[in-house]
């Protein structure tokens, strides 16, 4: 249903979106997951034909974004990150208008502004201006403004920020129950949302895509750490060795030396016991154990931007490895510092 | 041509929603009240000391298109210089600020459908000003006889005219987010358009005479006396498509740089 093909878009010296391909199947939901500034949106501009790539190809039903506009724009129902209000209108007289600008003929026009409004649960606004709605009202409204004139394919930007935990559940809820008829296509920085969204996930980093596959895949792979970094007092050569004959460890490597301790690198296979074995066997040594923390994959890398407020258990990992920083694991603090910035 | 109208329709409903309406018919309708009741008052006071007189020693009696309604009209163009800013400095520069044009430019519409559903929904907003203007002078059809029919051609020259600043206010409001920049450059630009001709009256070169050709307010003068020039006609015609191709442009620059 979506074809993108090694598009690229610059704006001027910078590169937004660098050489990206994907595909999208008819009925499919796929999220695409990045930090502020990773060029979701950029991407979807590029498919809602709002923006012109710079270079490459992006098709919706086989029609291209640039050749076909029209046709493009037909079969696309579009939430930018703000909701594309007219604050004096009422609602349903602003649904009115999408719906005829969409070009939806006069005899539908009112049905469908029932069935939207219906769909998207803000029957009870419809008489309201738009300017006093609420946040989750606006980007309902926004929902039903994007699903007027029952597009083939969906594009949300950002559907659920700024919204309290209830309406996210309402706008998930919403977009779940959308999925088989439409082709979504939505975009997020928030971890969680995805999987419980998505059925397929494309990780977008710097203009790039770093890695597509399931929710499911992603998280295992990404809760599957299997390189350790522990601090330890005690002989280097023992060490050494009882660290290597610990069930599971592949290699051993002793990265420095800190106050008296060591550091030490641990590659093993994927074990949820590991650290349990690990933290036994250096303790019954009698040496000291100072620090042990996982390390990720360069996926976790990418994650690691990818902040979320929803899940402690995410801010764990990121805790964690922002100390393996300091161990010597960063490979780029600026950009870290960056990820952080933005997670606010 | 039904995109058209539906934009046009609610770039029209929003001035009446917003104070915009309110404020420019209202200032409008007091400027051009007082315009002419001066004018008309002038006419009477100076028309019955010429009958004083005795009849003017021969010559017609004054005529109350030329002496009442040509100049009121005429001065509503100089109301329109300040009037057209505000109207026309939203209707870009909002979208863009509040980040609707998203919507325009990726619904089913070319751009033609989306800058011209503007013009015209400011035009309908001026046309309301004219009307206003007409109520006035149809008073002078119960107590007097003025031909109707020069007056019909003003308000045609009055139409192009403010189509011209309408269309000049659109292509300037594309290109800034910031009403207030939108307005004060269609101003600016507007007034110099109005002054370009007073070049020409120490300057006869062909650069003067170019100078009283671009200028705006000049071509209104026939109009105003009920004769419909070519050369106006084309004048105001090609200038309303130049402003509208202009936004055009300055539309399809704004998808490349967003």
């Amino acid at each position: 249903m979506i074809h993108v093909e090694g598009v690229t878009k610059r704006y001027g010296p910078r590169i937004a979106v660098n050489d990206i391909s994907f595909e999208v199947d008819r009925g499919e939901i796929v999220g695409l997951l990045g930090p502020n500034g990773a060029g979701k949106t950029t991407t979807m501009r590029v498919l809602t034909g709002f923006l012109p790539p710079t270079s490459g190809t992006a098709r919706i039903d086989g029609f291209n974004v640039m050749e076909d506009p029209v046709e493009v724009k037909r079969r696309i129902g579009y939430l930018p990150e703000t909701p594309p209000l007219y604050p004096e209108m009422e609602v349903g007289a602003y649904l009115d208008f999408v719906a005829r600008i969409k070009g939806i003929s006069g005899k539908e026009i009112a049905r469908r502004v029932d069935c939207v409004l219906e769909r998207t649960s803000s029957t009870e606004v419809r008489d309201s201006l738009v300017s006093k709605l609420s946040k989750g009202f606006r980007q309902r409204v926004g929902l039903a403004q994007a699903l007027i004139h029952s597009p083939e394919v969906l594009v949300l930007d950002e559907p659920t920020s700024g919204l309290d935990p209830k309406q996210i559940i309402e706008v998930r809820r919403l977009i779940r129950s959308l999925s088989g008829e439409h082709t979504i296509i939505l975009s997020t920085h928030i971890l969680p949302e995805v999987s419980e969204t998505c059925g397929r996930v494309i990780i977008i980093n710097e203009g790039r895509i770093e890695a597509s596959d399931t929710p499911q895949n992603l998280t295992a792979q990404l809760q599957g750490a299997n390189t350790m970094l522990l601090e330890i007092e005690g002989p280097q050569t023992a060490v050494e060795t009882r660290l290597q004959a610990v069930r599971g460890v592949r290699t051993v490597t002793c990265q420095g030396f800190l106050e008296g301790r060591l550091q030490w690198r641990v590659e093993a296979e994927k074990d949820n016991q590991l650290p349990r074995r690990l933290a036994a066997a250096v303790v019954n040594s009698g040496w000291g154990l100072y620090g042990m923390q996982t390390v990720g994959l360069s996926l976790e890398d990418i994650f690691l931007k990818l902040t979320s407020q929803e899940d402690s258990a995410m801010e764990a990992t990121i805790e964690s490895e922002a100390d393996g920083d300091v161990a010597g694991e960063a490979d780029d603090p600026a950009a870290r510092d960056e990820g952080e910035d933005s997670e606010g | 041509m039904r995109n058209v109208w539906t934009i046009a329709m609610r770039e029209f409903k929003v001035y009446f929603t917003s104070p915009i309406a309110y404020i420019v018919l209202a200032m409008f309708a007091f400027i051009f009240g007082y315009f002419f009741t001066t004018g008309l008052a002038f006419f009477l006071d100076y028309s019955a000391s010429m009958a004083a007189q005795g009849g003017g020693m021969g010559a017609p009696p004054m005529n109350v298109n030329q002496f009442v309604i040509e100049p009121s009209l005429g001065n509503m163009s100089i109301v329109l210089l300040f009037l057209a800013p505000m109207i026309t400095m939203r209707l870009f520069a909002e979208e863009k600020r509040s980040g609707t044009i998203e919507l325009l430019l990726t619904s089913p519409l070319s751009d033609y459908h989306i800058i011209l559903g503007k013009w015209l929904g400011a035009l309908l907003l001026y046309a309301c000003l004219l009307l206003v203007a007409i109520t006035n002078v149809l008073v002078l059809f119960v107590v007097s006889t003025p031909d109707w029919k020069p007056l019909a051609v003003a308000v045609l020259g009055l139409l192009l005219m403010g189509g011209t600043m309408l269309a000049i206010g659109t292509f300037l409001s594309t290109l800034t987010r910031n009403q207030i920049v939108a307005g004060a450059l269609t101003f600016g630009v507007l007034l110099l358009l109005w002054v370009l001709n007073w070049i020409s009256s120490f300057e006869s070169s062909t650069f003067g005479r170019l100078c009283e050709y671009l200028a705006i307010s000049p071509h209104f003068e026939q109009f105003s006396r009920g004769v419909i020039e070519l050369k106006d006609l084309v004048y105001y015609l090609s200038a309303i498509a130049l402003g509208l191709f202009l936004s055009k442009r300055s539309l399809e620059a704004l998808r490349w740089k967003v």
